[in-house]
């Protein structure tokens, strides 16, 4: 199951070129921008791994580039997201979110439903991929 | 759909460039003629920029028509002594190359050693790399790039250093501009312990010292810019100083013309303060006189020198 988080997320794969045109128009509003990677796709799950450090004080899409390729040299085989802050505000806001790799084969969603007090149903959902421990969800 | 492509080809064929106009609508003439108008001398170093400008030109024409294959490498070294302009022409040089579209930023990165290398195992290549991405869509001026070598330490962290860079200077050609600037023989010793980096540079670049009369124009172009002017005898005793200047040694060409006006205006603003008692008109204050001149420590030492 194709998973739909952030921008563009009903849009097929970004290519480069678009992801660059993206990026650079961050650069250009001046938002600091992140490379960001997961192995659990859940959609609670905020707070990703990020690849290095926030890129502040760059011009050009290139450099975000590059660092994306030699994440996804690493992490490929993971999602790997795109995000730019906003500090105009005096505090980092999130503008923008993309996800600009994903893994092969997702496995999609398990919806448990567990029953409590009488007839009363709560759901639960829990990716398949987070069955095994993480670092050998994706690769095969 | 057919009938139109072949349209399209036929016109493609049939189409000139004009050469002029893009010259104009770039608006490099501009730039060069501004570089023409405020840098005293460099005449090599101008030809060379003219050189660069055109092939762009022709290249990004040629692209148009469809006749090019890959981007010409512009990689640069400048060579020269102290105070010859080198950082000067680099910073002109990221406005050139960007007006002519080949940086897509034009922003210049200016860095030394102390900026690509770090101070422990690890720290060198994210150090580097940061710098690099800064420099993105610009240009990278590396301002006595022959620290970075250090043949006598072989653990050096310099090395990495380097290695990132030639990567990066292949790689990304289209992505940034590397420009190394350096004393001409220390540059020179650089280049053969490190053959990677002469290859990889297209343009070597040499400046050439000033002459007496170059650094006189450059002087009163300096002081103009701070709204001074030298007295007709002040002309005649700074001209004297350049010429005594030179035979002694840390002569830095523009450089040393700088120190050596700035330390005129000292002497001017304390002649003020001791001889003029009360008001002062503007003239006054922007005048440099001989006296203020001839006061310098570099006509002692001269004399001293012919006496012995």
């Amino acid at each position: 199951m194709r998973i739909t988080q952030g921008q563009f997320s009903f849009l097929p794969d970004l290519t480069d070129e678009q992801i660059a045109k993206q990026v650079q128009y961050a650069i250009e509003n001046n938002w600091a921008v992140n490379i960001e990677f997961t192995d659990d796709p859940h959609p609670r799950n905020t707070y990703w791994e990020m690849w290095g450090l926030p890129m502040f004080d760059i011009k050009d899409a290139a450099a975000v580039m590059t660092e994306l390729q030699s994440c996804r040299k690493v992490y490929g085989d993971r999602y790997i997201r795109i995000s730019a802050s906003d500090a105009s505000h005096g505090w980092e806001s999130l503008r923008m979110s993309f996800i600009v790799n994903r893994p092969a084969e997702e496995p999609g969603f398990d919806l448990e439903r567990q029953e409590v007090d009488g007839r009363n149903i709560r759901y639960t959902t829990r990716s398949y991929a987070t069955n095994k421990p993480s670092g050998q969800r994706y690769s095969s | 759909m057919s009938v139109t492509a072949e349209q399209n080809e036929a016109a493609a064929a049939n189409e000139t460039i004009d050469l002029r106009r893009d010259y104009e609508e770039s608006g490099v003439g501009e730039v060069l003629d501004q570089l023409d108008r405020e840098l005293i001398g460099l005449n090599p170093v101008k030809t060379r920029l003219r050189e660069i400008a055109a092939l762009l030109l022709v290249e990004r024409a040629r692209k148009r028509l469809g006749l090019v294959n890959e981007a010409p490498t512009l990689h640069m070294s400048f060579t020269g002594n102290p105070g010859t302009g080198k950082t000067t022409v680099a910073m002109r040089m990221a406005n050139i190359l960007h007006r002519l579209g080949y940086v897509r930023r034009g922003q210049l990165v200016s860095v030394t050693r102390d900026d690509l290398v770090g101070q422990y195992i690890g720290h060198t290549a994210p150090k580097t790399k940061e710098v690099l991405k800064k420099a993105m869509g610009g240009v990278l001026f590396i301002d006595e790039a022959y620290y970075l070598y250090r043949p006598e330490n072989e653990r050096d962290y310099g090395q990495e250093s380097i290695e990132i860079l030639l990567q990066v200077m292949e790689n990304q050609r289209e992505d940034l501009v590397v420009i190394l600037a350096g004393y001409s023989d220390r540059m020179d010793k650089f280049f053969t312990a490190n053959p990677g980096f002469r290859s990889r540079i297209a343009h070597h670049i040499d400046f050439p010292d000033y002459s007496d009369g170059e650094l006189l124009q450059i002087a009163d172009k300096m002081l103009e810019h701070q709204n001074y002017y030298l007295s007709p005898e002040a002309t005649v005793a700074l001209a004297d100083y350049i010429e005594k200047r030179r035979q002694q040694p840390h002569f830095s060409n523009a450089r040393s013309i700088r120190n050596a006006l700035d330390r005129a205006r000292l002497r001017q603003a304390n002649r003020l303060f001791a001889h003029t008692g009360g008001a002062l008109t503007a003239n006054q204050l922007s005048e440099i006189t001989a006296e203020d001149i001839l006061a310098s420590r570099v006509f002692k030492v001269a004399a001293e020198s012919q006496n012995q």
